[in-house]
């Protein structure tokens, strides 16, 4: 079997995709490191070498800071509810009950329509007169500005976040969930023990890999979230929503200021390369191993 | 028994509660559409089925935003982002999964590190690159597309997806073949493509899904109308109808009629396929 192909076949096979990793990857990636190191304030066209001065005006950038804190506070706001809350939708749809499928459909509707439509359809629901704050209303509080108070802005873009995601871990969870085995629950059974302690001594336990994967996945697609932001607030009100990759692409697209987009996209790579190591070596080993 | 029905009832009451609530935005974009100019779309207590339903909305929305190029032009550019992936995955999946050369493991690891590097950390040289290869839509149409395609043509997830697809088949299938006088070529395009057909099937519905949804990159390199693709078109309608929530909500919910028929038609393959890992969140 060793050698039914000739020495140059595998790269053969391998060039297209290589070279368009290349392209679109490799080369963007050390780009992203060498603009971070020039300076064109002065000539956009004849950059000059700058070291890390372009690390230290965005470290000294305040805008930087609050679009790092904001992001780590949407990360924090969005995991934690990832993490559970689609694990116990999954837990209720692993159950032999009529309509599972039905369910399923519908929990996973939001995961396919486009966020843009999703983002809309939230602004349309958190406008000032709009029908959460009605509902605000009739518990007898008063109307929020969802998306235009600094208080609330943030936490009204990770509800978005949240919704579109449930559907998506919910799947992750029931894949996992079908090899815990039965008799674990029969066992629990006859110890009596109620619903929630079963699911907290049984359930999770044999699942904790995927819970740990759901965390390491979320926190990654959290620490890129940018889409929700530009359709529903821009950044704003007052920076409350900017997040890092919203300060990159303003940075970059709408400042011209190549050096700090690329230095803060720098960092940007740094953080997501930590939760990427973490998932790929300890999460989903199997899969990327040789 | 009786136990046994009120959990049942109970996770029924609680599933049917998500379920609304996760239809809720989109209904509550159907009644706001479907209301007329002289319904109050802001009236206490909302009202959720109109008076008079009336479908002026979505056809005054229809003859003012050319949905139909939209859907066309999301529909190439998923279409060949799609096919691109399905080829130059498989291709690239054969040798990782079955061959033995040189340099093997340090083209494994580039592979893999592709995974760690977010676009949206790039973007900013992807775009000086696209520029410089002049695939933007200042230089026609086809540049264009070929701008909003090429970045996406490949991507680390569908290639580890295919090499654990070719892992499963049992090696002696293409040693057979071999034996038979089949070429390298032919094991794979004959063997190899046909087993693996409900991995291609996961990785292509999710690379259109992908695409179709995208909003970040169309958003950065489009500036001609004529190829906007349908989240940019969508993402434009609230600038075009600046307090009209009729219209925005009408044309919403016209650019996801598509994608909710391919969802259903699809589902099998959903429910199924999110976990062999084709998405790249």
């Amino acid at each position: 079997m060793n050698s039914y192909y000739k020495k140059f076949i595998p790269y053969l096979f391998l060039i297209p995709s290589l070279v368009f990793l290349t392209i679109f990857f490799f080369i963007p990636f050390f780009e992203t490191i060498v603009l971070s190191l020039k300076d064109y304030s002065n000539d956009i066209y004849n950059p000059v070498f700058a070291g890390l001065n372009n690390y230290k005006i965005l470290f000294q950038t305040k805008e930087f800071y609050t679009s790092l804190k904001n992001t780590f506070l949407f990360l924090f706001l969005v995991v934690p509810i990832l993490t559970i809350f689609p694990m116990i939708v999954a837990i209720l749809l692993n159950q032999k009950i009529k309509g599972i499928g039905l369910y399923k459909v519908l929990i996973y509707i939001p995961v396919v329509v486009s966020i843009v439509v999703v983002a809309i359809a939230f602004k349309w629901l958190y406008t000032t007169q709009g029908i959460i704050n009605y509902v605000i209303d009739i518990i007898g509080a008063k109307p929020i500005g969802w998306l235009t108070d600094t208080r609330w802005a943030l936490i009204s873009v990770a509800v978005v976040t949240i919704y579109k995601g449930i559907g998506y871990y919910m799947m992750i969870y029931l894949a996992a969930l079908m090899s815990v085995p039965k008799d674990l629950y029969e066992a629990a059974d006859v110890d009596g023990a109620n619903v929630f302690f079963k699911h907290l001594n049984v359930t999770v336990p044999h699942i904790m890999p995927t819970i740990a994967l759901v965390v390491t996945i979320s926190s990654i697609s959290a620490l890129k979230v940018f889409t929700e932001i530009y359709v529903m607030t821009k950044g704003g009100p007052l920076n409350s929503t900017k997040t890092v990759v919203y300060y990159i692409y303003e940075r970059a697209f709408e400042n011209l200021d190549l050096s700090l987009a690329a230095a803060a996209s720098v960092v940007l790579l740094f953080i997501i390369l930590i939760f990427s190591v973490i998932n790929i070596t300890f999460f989903e080993n199997k899969r990327y191993k040789l | 028994m009786i136990k046994k029905i009120i959990q049942k009832t109970g996770i029924h009451f609680f599933l049917i509660l998500i379920s609304i609530l996760s239809l809720f935005p989109f209904i509550w974009l159907i009644s706001t559409a479907l209301k007329g100019p002289e319904e109050n779309i802001f009236a206490y207590p909302p009202i959720f089925i109109p008076k008079d339903i009336t479908f002026n909305n979505f056809i005054g929305v229809w003859k003012q935003i050319p949905f139909l190029l939209y859907f066309f032009n999301s529909f190439i550019v998923a279409f060949f982002t799609v096919m691109l992936n399905l080829i130059f995955s498989s291709l690239a999946a054969y040798p990782l999964a079955r061959m033995e050369f040189q340099g093997k493991k340090l083209i494994f690891s580039m592979v893999l590190s592709t995974i760690m590097i977010p676009f949206q950390a790039v973007m900013l040289p992807v775009y000086l690159i696209v520029l410089k290869l002049h695939l933007v839509d200042s230089y026609g149409m086809v540049n264009g597309y070929l701008g909003l395609i090429l970045p996406f043509a490949v991507n680390a997830f569908g290639i580890f997806l295919m090499r654990q697809a070719y892992l499963s088949i049992p090696k002696e299938m293409e040693e057979a073949a071999f034996i038979d006088g089949c070429s390298v070529f032919n094991i794979w395009r004959k063997i190899l493509i046909p087993m693996t057909a409900p991995s291609l099937a996961v990785l292509a519905i999710f690379t259109f899904i992908g695409s179709w949804g995208e909003f970040l990159w169309p958003g950065i390199v489009l500036t001609n109308k004529t190829l906007y693709t349908l989240p940019v078109g969508v993402n434009d309608l609230q600038g075009m109808f600046s307090a009209n929530w009729r219209y925005i909500a009408a044309g919403s919910i016209i650019s996801i009629i598509p994608i909710i028929i391919f969802f259903i038609c699809m589902q099998k393959y959903f429910v199924s396929g999110q976990n062999e890992g084709a998405v790249k969140g």
